[in-house]
């Protein structure tokens, strides 16, 4: 029994049911998120006073390069499936992977630093924040990673058989990636610039 | 896959621009920060800047600007009841019956309207 | 259940061959992937359904062990007293502590585990898919992973009634800073706020599945305005799954840190407990929560009560064998009250000290959002006007379903005014006033669609006697329990009150008086919900069996088998009219089904 329009676009929506299921998805991811900018903006309002320069901007910057590069192979990934280039294709993912990788190391390193100077969550609403938005967006990472190790891996196989719809996975992994890519590129100035 | 190879290129080309272009804002964002603007329009200025660049991954990256009406209609009902989520809580706390017990701080002031 | 998985036996000698190929198909599952594990929309609805009505079951006796200790406060109770154990009852006698969990647990479950997985997973996997002429879900692992989620979150529900300190306790609304901080290291409320992210993924899941099925699985010919209403409500529900329960997610994680990690995101400065001053960083704010929370609840509400339309709407029509009046305007109304439910809920919050230009708004934006409730029970009234109304069990509980509704809706004025919300906020008025929306409206239209859909799942019909004695036992004392509710409220009798406001000065007399009859009437009405279990589980083995379309019903699901095998239609489902042709003059039969090409 075949659902229809997995593969194929249904023609009155033009749409596959992946490609809505996933940007559905990421409108709830927006509220998600949304809840916590709205926290933020809360706490930030209420309070005496607001930390300034507790968090590393440079590597924040360079974080944001690193994510933004991610994007980039990302979106070529899929194009390389568009012109049936499949070992480029996954030449891309796994510089995606390894981009994202590179992102998480880095976190590391910064949370490492907080906590060896005692700047915990439990000293100030604004560390709380920042380790609850940057530790819930380094799980939306872990998670695309996860995602994007399976299609390099076991889940290529389905290029073989059903490329189409293997191609639309891709599409969607990309579009849950980008968006990842487009909470940072909010969460960086909030958190270490404003 | 039928894809014109050369329309792909095109769009590739694309893609990369578009990096280039967001690898600059986020210098210029950077840049804007040491600039030391008073509180109100420093977040103005971030928030234009990011997005600008949240613009461009959602139009070229997310294919965005060439999306179907089930797609646009459920984002522009999201974005509504963001835009809602953020507001509507600050405004409560912003207009309230009696005082503060702190002396409420210069960002919380600018965000206050006359009370 | 094993009558939906069995697909043939009930279905027509020509379609039996077919039949027995989905039989094959079938057995080559194995029971666990049949039954339990199963993608199948239909397996997974009744596995809601069922879970579901277990959990109804058990809220509902929750609260009647609630009542107990209002009307006879201070008195062992009697039968389980002495099973409770010492950190429940002293000497048989209710403690604080436990009532308060009593009370959490049962507004939890009863809406969270009971109503709206009925509601949406029950009623909307098992009948959208078949009223939309698809084979399935878009997404059925995804589906079977929605079931799964839920109950992991009920049973992480249920175990916190076992572990040390018991359940959560701080009620089903969790404020803070009293639900981070009473009974410090408590795991019950940790575990509450667990479950709650478990059940809000299952419905996140859940949500995007329904919205991509109405919107690309549609059958031919099924355009927009030619789906049935319940489509429409199930639409619309999803969406407000979709969009407002992150918010809470996001405010059960900041909880969960402030609990766990002693994180300050709605801790205070200056918190004093106990002469001590907590060694937090402060600077939270608890109204956060408050507005995180409410943000989805009130959507929340909505999702119990759309649903329940949408069946009322079914039955209606087919009960009354006249299209239902004013369709579009329906499917506007609904469409409007989703957009508007998410920008009231602050009228949840009028004594948090937001001040009057805020205040006015949300007052507002709640007096515009009673409109469309009218419309729509209206419409449904309106459709009664000159119809041969049949009165089956489900049309029963259906037509009830509308003055309940009604009472419950107008009782809700008052309190979406701020100066009239005053005196009533946090009073028994509340209760009464949300109680008869969800018990005597949304359940009765539950109970309306099971009555009406059991056929359908199962191959047979369910004992109309029984069905009688369960909705006129229940109707009574369904009455008798929240109308009273009003007049305590209005006598400003607190809610959450242990020993029923015993010692309350304004309680005196007769607002405690009506404690006794509103338990008496609680346990009663719990004695006539015997007839409709003993009714379910008898008709699945000895109810009278039927064919397709026992109800002379026009929708796409009647035209599959009683019970539908995989795939749910024998021929491809093509669509030719509207969803509610019934009695059209010049026709034979009063009712032209969607998916037969001639009028009859």
């Amino acid at each position: 029994m075949e659902i229809p329009y997995t593969v194929e676009t249904r023609p009155d929506t033009g749409l596959h049911n992946c490609k809505l299921g996933i940007w559905l998805f990421l409108a709830s991811e927006v509220m998600l998120f949304g809840a916590l900018f709205s926290t933020y903006i809360i706490l930030r309002t209420g309070a005496v006073e607001w930390p300034h320069g507790e968090l590393n901007v440079w590597l924040g910057m360079a974080n944001t390069f690193i994510l933004i590069g991610s994007s980039v192979t990302m979106v070529m990934a899929w194009a390389s499936l568009k012109l049936n280039d499949f070992p480029k294709h996954r030449w891309y993912l796994i510089a995606t992977f390894l981009l994202a990788a590179f992102f998480l190391v880095n976190k590391y390193f910064e949370y490492a630093d907080h906590i060896t100077r005692g700047e915990l969550p439990t000293h100030s609403t604004f560390l709380a924040i920042y380790f609850t938005m940057t530790g819930l967006h380094g799980l939306h990472i872990v998670g695309g990673m996860v995602v994007m190790a399976y299609f390099a891996g076991p889940g290529a196989k389905m290029w073989k058989t059903k490329p189409e719809q293997f191609s639309n996975r891709i599409e969607a992994t990309g579009l849950y990636w980008h968006f990842v890519d487009l909470v940072w590129i909010f969460l960086f100035p909030v958190l270490y610039l404003l | 896959m039928h894809s014109d190879p050369a329309e792909v290129k095109q769009t590739i080309r694309r893609y990369m621009m578009v990096g280039a272009a967001l690898f600059v804002g986020t210098v210029i964002t950077v840049a804007a920060n040491q600039v030391h603007l008073i509180v109100p329009l420093a977040i103005t200025v971030a928030l234009i800047i990011a997005t600008v660049k949240g613009s461009l991954v959602a139009a070229v990256f997310m294919h965005l600007s060439h999306e179907k009406k089930w797609i646009y209609g459920s984002l522009i009902l999201t974005v509504a009841f963001f835009i809602v989520l953020m507001m509507l809580p600050l405004l409560t706390t912003a207009d309230h019956i009696g005082t503060p017990i702190h002396t409420p701080s210069p960002t919380a002031e600018a965000g206050h309207e006359g009370h | 259940m094993d009558k939906v998985a069995t697909s043939g036996t009930a279905a027509h000698g020509h379609a039996h061959d077919h039949a027995h190929a989905h039989e094959h198909e079938h057995h080559e599952l194995g029971f666990w992937r049949a039954y339990v594990f199963s993608q199948d929309h239909k397996v997974i609805g009744i596995q809601y359904a069922v879970t579901g009505l277990v959990f109804l079951l058990f809220g509902f006796t929750l609260m009647m062990i609630m009542r107990w200790s209002m009307a006879y406060p201070i008195r062992p109770i009697p039968l389980i007293g002495s099973w409770l154990g010492p950190s429940r009852v002293a000497q048989g006698i209710m403690l604080p502590e436990f009532y308060n969990q009593l009370g959490a647990m049962h507004g939890t479950i009863m809406v969270f585990l009971g109503v709206v997985p009925l509601a949406v997973g029950g009623f909307g996997n098992f009948v959208m898919p078949l009223q939309i002429g698809a084979p399935d879900m878009a997404f059925p692992k995804l589906n079977m992973a929605s079931y799964w989620v839920y109950f992991l979150g009920g049973v992480t529900m249920l175990v916190s009634f076992f572990v040390p300190g018991g359940s959560a306790m701080s009620g089903w609304t969790s404020y803070a800073p009293l639900s981070i901080i009473a009974q410090p290291g408590q795991l019950g409320q940790t575990l509450w706020l667990f479950g709650m992210v478990f059940l809000i993924t299952s419905s996140l899941l859940g949500s995007v599945n329904f919205i991509v099925t109405i919107v690309q699985l549609r059958a031919k010919g099924l355009t927009w305005m030619r789906m049935p209403f319940f489509v429409w409500a199930q639409l619309v529900t999803a969406f407000l799954l979709l969009l407002a329960f992150p918010p809470l997610e996001a405010a059960g994680v900041l909880q969960l840190m402030d609990r766990l990690a002693g994180t300050s995101f709605f801790m205070p400065s200056g918190l004093v407990v106990g002469n001590k001053p907590l060694t937090v960083s402060g600077g939270g704010n608890p109204l956060m929560w408050q507005h995180l929370f409410w943000f989805l609840a009130h959507p929340e509400v909505y999702v119990l009560v759309l649903p329940a339309m949408g069946i009322v709407g079914e039955i209606i029509a087919n009960n009354t064998r006249k299209p239902l009046w004013g369709y579009r305007t329906l499917v506007y109304s609904v469409v409007f009250l989703g957009f508007m439910s998410f920008i009231v809920w602050a009228h949840h919050m009028f004594m948090t000290g937001m001040g009057t230009t805020i205040s006015a708004f949300f007052q507002t934006t709640t007096m515009i959002i009673s409109i469309p409730s009218v419309i729509i029970l209206t419409a449904f009234l309106l459709s009664l006007w000159g119809a041969s109304i049949r009165f089956t069990t489900p049309m029963l509980f259906a037509l009830a379903f509308l003055p309940m509704f009604a009472i419950g809706g107008l009782t809700g004025l008052p309190l979406g005014l701020a100066p009239s919300d005053i005196p009533l906020h946090d009073t028994y008025y509340v209760i009464a006033h949300f109680h008869y929306v969800v018990a005597p409206g949304t359940i009765f239209a539950l109970f309306a669609g099971i009555y009406y859909w059991f056929p359908k799942a199962t191959g047979r019909r369910m004992n109309d006697v029984l069905g009688q004695i369960h909705f006129y036992g229940s109707f009574v004392c369904i009455n008798i329990v929240f109308m009273p509710m009003f007049i305590q409220g209005l006598a400003g009798m607190n809610r959450r009150m242990y020993d029923g406001g015993l010692l309350y000065a304004h309680n005196q007399g007769l607002p405690l008086k009506l404690n006794i009859v509103i338990g008496m009437a609680a346990w009663t009405l719990g004695l006539f919900q015997l007839p409709f279990i003993i009714n379910f589980f008898s008709s699945l083995k000895w109810g009278k069996k039927v064919e397709e379309n026992p109800w002379d019903a026009t929708t796409l699901e009647w035209s599959a088998p009683s019970p539908p095998g995989h795939g749910n239609f024998l021929t491809e489902p093509i669509v030719y009219r509207g969803p509610y042709e019934y009695s059209v003059p010049g026709a034979a039969k009063d009712f032209s089904p969607q998916f037969e090409s001639e009028r009859a």
